[in-house]
């Protein structure tokens, strides 16, 4: 059974895809919605069986499958989870139902294919955190693209095709430096395999001369950077956000931005730790760049879903923060401010998409005073603003809080930076918190407006109880990954001979997290 | 006297030619307002006992009729390449005849004509005999292309193809001749022992000449400024035609010319023509608003993409060019099965317009042909995807890093016009009244085994991929 778990939960959602494909779009809405819903279940419970088995403060990767593929290429299909990829698993797992039951009644025509789109992009994400081989890696990163591309066109708002036009040619122009990189590493080792490359980079069976290094990091980085997305590369972000349908936004600042980071922790890193560490410094730039600007650049949007867009971007910028710091600490925030951003992130966008069903506008100036007709509505979107703010207590305040204090260990100047955008999320969430729901109301239109019906105060209620455990019960998840984390990062150092001050110095530095 | 066996060498050929001549036979005997779909299934016989005289071939490899023919991995592979494809046409046009009202008997026996021809490109090892199988090939969609003669831009088309492509040829013919007068011999093997002992400078004249006649069959820059205006003219599953098969062939006739004789020089020439290509392909690609040209303009692109596996050389190179071949025959056929259907009477609908809106009037068409252009793009589960990552990974094995760069910055390009179409299919509202009809039976079929081929490239690839590696080995034996 363990050994066939991670195929089963890669293929359930293609399944769920083919059993809808019967269904008829003329009178089947609810049965197709409810099929969609019970599939997604049933693949959000199967995904706590991966977190089950890696036991706390256990080591190594888990459920690992090797099977050949393509012998003739050394393709394998090898798939395994650790510490870090069972979590961001289980992030699209849970958004993939709460999509379901977002666009309940948001989407109106071509119900059916909506939904297929949206198992196969799930299918696709769960491909990419699986994978320990690049090709198997690049199949599912690019597998993922037309069904996110095709959920922004047909279903999003607006300037939905430019929005999506724009997202499929940055990231295909991206994953494109990638392919290379790809491939130059198999012409020159004939593997695919990315824990046979990592054996390999320690081993010194594998010596790039460090110009070599650089170059393959870039291609890599650059794909990944696209993603998560890294400053000068982010500016298909807000558009993609604001014009996808509520299931798309969720999706995509939920667990799309995700894969970014996730590259990077699985392949920059331990395989090119002389680059990582000469990048660092230029990365720690940009990441600060990130956080303020996207953190300023939301403070002033007249638009509610692109005011959480960029706050994506500064939320972004703590992850590279965290991770190019080097130090435990500020690798586990960082993976810490993935699953939280993961989890408020998407629960905005829901709640975004709630007030656009009632009022088909995002426009913060239409709004105000909505706190009197819609009171639910009102405490759970304060709640989940206060979780990305990263109040104390809840998902937020933990990432940030251990990657600024990893972070200052090695950079102490970037994190005090940093911490600054801490401060602007503040302002900006709070401050359009106080103009749609505080004041007098100004439209007489939101008099009316109803308050969330049964469907929408369950999603809510789900999102906001998670929020709440990530604050209080951060051990669960730490311990967790820690050991990861730790693996990584002593792939992720310099090797001996090349950068010898750099090992000594992050080994100083890599205490395990005190509990 | 000839033996058997050299008979049984040439079996597909011959099956398939005398299928084609009983079409024609046929055809005056069939009263003339009468049904022609008799002939389609004549056809369609003779293709499938086509296939089967070529499983038979399988068993026998070697030479026949005095070191004319020879039947190997190699002539194999394209054989079954080139019979799929005629297949997939002969299948895709039963409907679209009816629809356009052609009624002439002959565009089946043609069809078979072409098929016959290139089937013998590839599998011939004389350069004479070369020649001649090229020409059967050319005439017979010469004059395909012509067959919606009441539409202008049909003749055109025919005109621009027969003019262009007589000159092409003739370019081959002196590479031919120059050939043999530097080694006395026009056998394709024997030329490479010649080669391995002498070099003469006419021998690099040759090579640059049949170049020239090869890259206009197989529509690649700076040889390509015909194909829109031919594609765009000539009927739609003839298109499919056009640009799988007498490509197909050519890139094994070019396979043969410069690996299995060891010809020198034609590093740069492939080099370049792939760069320009793939160039010229994409950007024309860009501001194409029928889908008829931004296809032909796509499949230029396609055969760069195939060149650079060229100019990778080795075996990794060709078996890579060689795979690549195969899947590009399969998402174009399917691609162009699926225009075929939409264009209408007088092929009236093959503008991007026209698809507007499909998503919703027809979500079948639409999700096929999304999956063709996926392929096209190069995309994960498609065929597409693992010819272009072969090729590619063939090219960073030996080296040619800029082309390699060249041809990724322009998949990027390309993936632009190819969403284009998927854009105006799911995203824009319909404007036109363009109809959609049901899918026929034999189109179906078509579509389907070229879909099924499409995917099943992109999942399992392994046993198309040993076929390659083994007709690759065989080539350069």
């Amino acid at each position: 059974m363990n050994s066939y778990l991670l195929t089963i939960l890669l293929l359930l959602p293609l399944v769920g895809a083919l059993v809808l494909l019967p269904l008829r779009n003329r009178d089947q809405h609810r049965l197709i919605r409810q099929v969609s819903l019970a599939i997604g279940l049933i693949e959000f419970v199967l995904s706590f069986i991966p977190v089950y088995s890696i036991p706390p403060g256990s080591s190594g990767l888990k459920l690992e499958v090797f099977v050949p593929w393509i012998p003739h290429w050394n393709i394998n299909y090898h798939v395994g989870v650790d510490g870090i990829s069972i979590f961001l698993i289980h992030l699209i797992t849970l958004l993939t139902p709460i999509g379901v039951l977002a666009s309940w009644s948001e989407i109106k025509h071509q119900v059916k294919e909506f939904h297929i789109l949206l198992f196969l992009l799930e299918v696709g994400v769960i491909g990419v955190f699986i994978s320990l081989d690049l090709f198997f890696f690049f199949f599912w990163w690019e597998f993922g693209l037309i069904p996110l591309a095709l959920l922004i066109g047909i279903w999003g708002h607006g300037r939905r095709i430019y929005a999506a036009v724009k997202f499929m040619l940055f990231t295909m122009g991206g994953s494109i430096f990638m392919l290379v990189a790809i491939l130059w590493l198999y012409a020159h080792t004939g593997s695919f395999d990315i824990v046979a490359l990592q054996r390999m980079v320690e081993s010194g069976q594998l010596s790039l001369s460090f110009n070599t290094e650089k170059w393959l990091f870039l291609g890599f980085l650059v794909a990944f950077a696209v993603k998560l997305p890294m400053f000068p590369l982010h500016t298909w972000l807000p558009d993609a956000h604001t014009e996808a349908p509520t299931a798309g936004s969720a999706d995509l600042a939920g667990v799309l931005l995700k894969l970014g980071a996730y590259g990077i922790i699985r392949i920059c890193l331990p395989l090119f730790p002389n680059a990582s560490h000469a990048a660092a410094p230029a990365i720690g730039v940009l990441s600060v760049i990130a956080i303020i600007y996207g953190a300023l650049v939301a403070m002033v949007q007249p638009n509610l879903k692109r005011l959480v867009a960029y706050s994506s971007i500064s939320h972004m910028g703590f992850v590279t923060l965290g991770l190019f710091s080097f130090t435990l600490i500020g690798f586990q925030g960082a993976v810490y401010v993935l699953l939280a951003h993961g989890l408020t992130s998407s629960a905005l966008f829901v709640l975004c998409g709630m007030l656009y069903e009632r009022r088909h506008t995002y426009e913060i100036s239409q709004f105000g005073g909505l706190a009197t007709p819609m009171p639910k509505y009102a405490s759970l979107f304060l709640f989940t603003a206060l979780g990305a703010i990263g109040l104390p207590l809840l998902c937020g305040f933990v990432g940030e809080f251990l990657v600024l204090a990893g972070s200052f260990q090695t950079q102490p100047g970037w994190a005090v930076w940093g911490a600054t955008g801490v401060i602007f999320s503040a302002c900006y969430l709070l401050w359009a918190y106080q103009r749609v729901f505080y004041g007098k109301i100004t439209h007489p239109e939101n008099r009316e407006l109803p308050d969330l019906n049964h469907r929408e105060q369950w999603v809510m209620v789900t999102m906001c109880a998670l929020i709440l455990w990530l604050g209080i019960h951060a051990t669960f998840f730490l311990r967790r990954y820690e050991v990861s984390c730790q693996a990584i990062l002593q792939q992720a150092s310099p090797n001996v001979g090349t950068g010898a001050t750099g090992t000594k110095q992050s080994q100083a530095l890599n205490q395990p997290y005190r509990r | 006297m000839i033996p058997t066996i050299d008979y049984i060498r040439i079996l597909p050929e011959l099956v398939v030619s005398v299928c084609g001549m009983m079409i024609m036979l046929a055809d005056p005997v069939l009263p003339p307002s009468g049904n022609k779909k008799i002939l389609g299934l004549i056809a369609l016989a003779g293709v499938l006992a086509g296939l089967m005289a070529t499983a038979i071939q399988a068993e026998s490899y070697g030479n026949a009729f005095f070191d004319m023919v020879r039947v190997d991995a190699f002539s194999i592979f394209f054989h079954i390449v080139i019979l799929l494809i005629a297949l997939v046409v002969v299948l895709s046009s039963f409907d679209y005849l009816e629809v356009q009202r052609i009624k002439a008997g002959e565009y089946y026996a043609l069809i078979l004509f072409a098929a016959v021809g290139m089937m013998l490109m590839t599998s011939a090892i004389e350069l004479v005999l070369i020649f001649i199988a090229l020409e059967i090939s050319s005439i017979s969609t010469y004059i395909l292309a012509g067959f919606r003669r009441r539409a202008a831009e049909s003749a055109e088309s025919s005109l621009k193809y027969f003019l262009l492509g007589s000159f092409a040829t003739a370019f081959f013919l002196y590479g031919v001749a120059m050939v043999f007068g530097a080694t006395g011999t026009t056998n394709v093997y024997r030329i490479a022992e010649v080669l391995t002992t002498q070099h003469s400078v006419v021998v690099y004249l040759a090579v640059a000449l049949m170049f020239v006649g090869l890259g206009f069959k197989v529509a690649s820059a700076p040889f390509h400024v015909w194909t829109p205006d031919v594609y765009e003219g000539a009927p739609a599953p003839v298109v499919g035609l056009m640009s799988t098969g007498p490509k197909a062939a050519a890139f094994a006739v070019l396979l043969r010319v410069l690996f299995a004789t060891g010809a020198p020089g034609w590093f740069w020439l492939v080099w370049i023509s792939a760069a320009l290509s793939m160039t010229i392909g994409n950007i024309g690609a860009l501001v194409q608003n029928n889908v008829k040209r931004l296809l032909a303009y796509s499949s230029i692109a396609h055969a760069g993409y195939l060149l650079v596996a060229f100019a990778a050389a080795k075996t990794a190179g060709i078996s890579a060019a060689i795979f690549y071949a195969a899947s590009y025959a399969a998402m174009n056929v399917g691609a162009f099965a699926l225009v075929a259907h939409l264009s209408g009477r007088g092929e009236r609908y093959v503008t991007l317009e026209d698809y507007a809106g499909l998503g919703r009037r027809s979500p079948l068409i639409a999700a096929m042909l999304t999956i063709f252009l996926i392929s096209l793009i190069g995309i994960p589960v498609t065929g597409g995807f693992f010819a272009k990552f072969y090729v590619f990974s063939a090219a960073l094995q030996s080296n040619l890093v800029g082309l390699t760069i060249i041809g990724m910055i322009n998949s990027a390009i390309a993936t632009y016009y190819y969403l284009r179409v998927i854009i105006y299919m799911y995203m824009r509202d319909e404007r036109t009244e363009a109809p959609v009809m049901p899918i026929p039976a034999g189109l179906g079929v078509a579509v389907a085994i070229s879909l099924i081929a499409t995917i099943y490239l992109g999942v399992l690839p392994n046993r198309v991929l040993d076929d390659a590696v083994r007709a690759a080995q065989d080539l350069v034996k």
